[in-house]
């Protein structure tokens, strides 16, 4: 699993239709520190309610898959948490 | 697996209900001289690693799913040992 931040989210309407109703979100992944690492953000369901700014973690391949109520989805980044701290660095909303 | 070094640990209390009541900690890969360099990610602790430790990391979703006996779980990483020492050929 990994750290990340929600920035932004995606509307398509048109799509495999195991995916209606489930929220598609830009994720940025982020280091410790909070701070972007030097890699593209993603596009993650979510199964947490998150929202954006919010800093969160995911899980990737097919356990993605497993966060959702129905598992037979085309997805391979699922949000499964908001992270509160890491270490002693606290997440200010 | 992976060796990684226990970097922190991760405070998270909304959270997808597989997640419930398990110990999350930031880990690191390690190179072949033991330093943290490789990539970090977050690992479930079964074996009450601590800050600092070197770990053995199991990072497939099946192995997990085995370990834990649970179908439905969106969890990809677990901590599975302790490590004291590792010796490889000069």
């Amino acid at each position: 699993m990994d750290l990340g931040k929600v920035v932004g989210t995606v509307v398509s309407t048109v799509k495999y239709e195991g995916l209606e109703g489930v929220r598609l979100l830009v994720v940025q992944p982020i280091n410790k520190d909070f701070v972007a690492k030097k890699t593209a953000p993603i596009i993650a369901v979510d199964s947490v309610q998150a929202g954006s700014g919010d800093v969160i973690y995911y899980v990737n391949s097919r356990e993605a898959t497993l966060g959702l109520e129905n598992s037979f989805v085309p997805v391979d980044a699922c949000i499964v948490g908001h992270v509160d701290m890491v270490g002693s660095k606290k997440v200010t909303t | 697996m992976k060796l990684c070094r226990v970097i922190a640990p991760v405070v998270a209390s909304v959270k997808h209900p597989a997640y419930e009541g398990l110990k999350l900690l930031l880990v690191q890969q390690v190179d072949a001289a033991m330093k943290s360099k490789g990539s970090e990610f977050l690992a479930v602790d079964r074996v009450q690693a601590g800050e600092g430790d070197l770990v053995l990391v199991l990072q497939e979703g099946n192995g997990v799913r085995q370990l834990f006996g649970i179908k439905k779980f969106p969890v990809r990483s677990v901590i599975v040992g302790i490590v004291d020492d590792v010796q490889t050929a000069r």
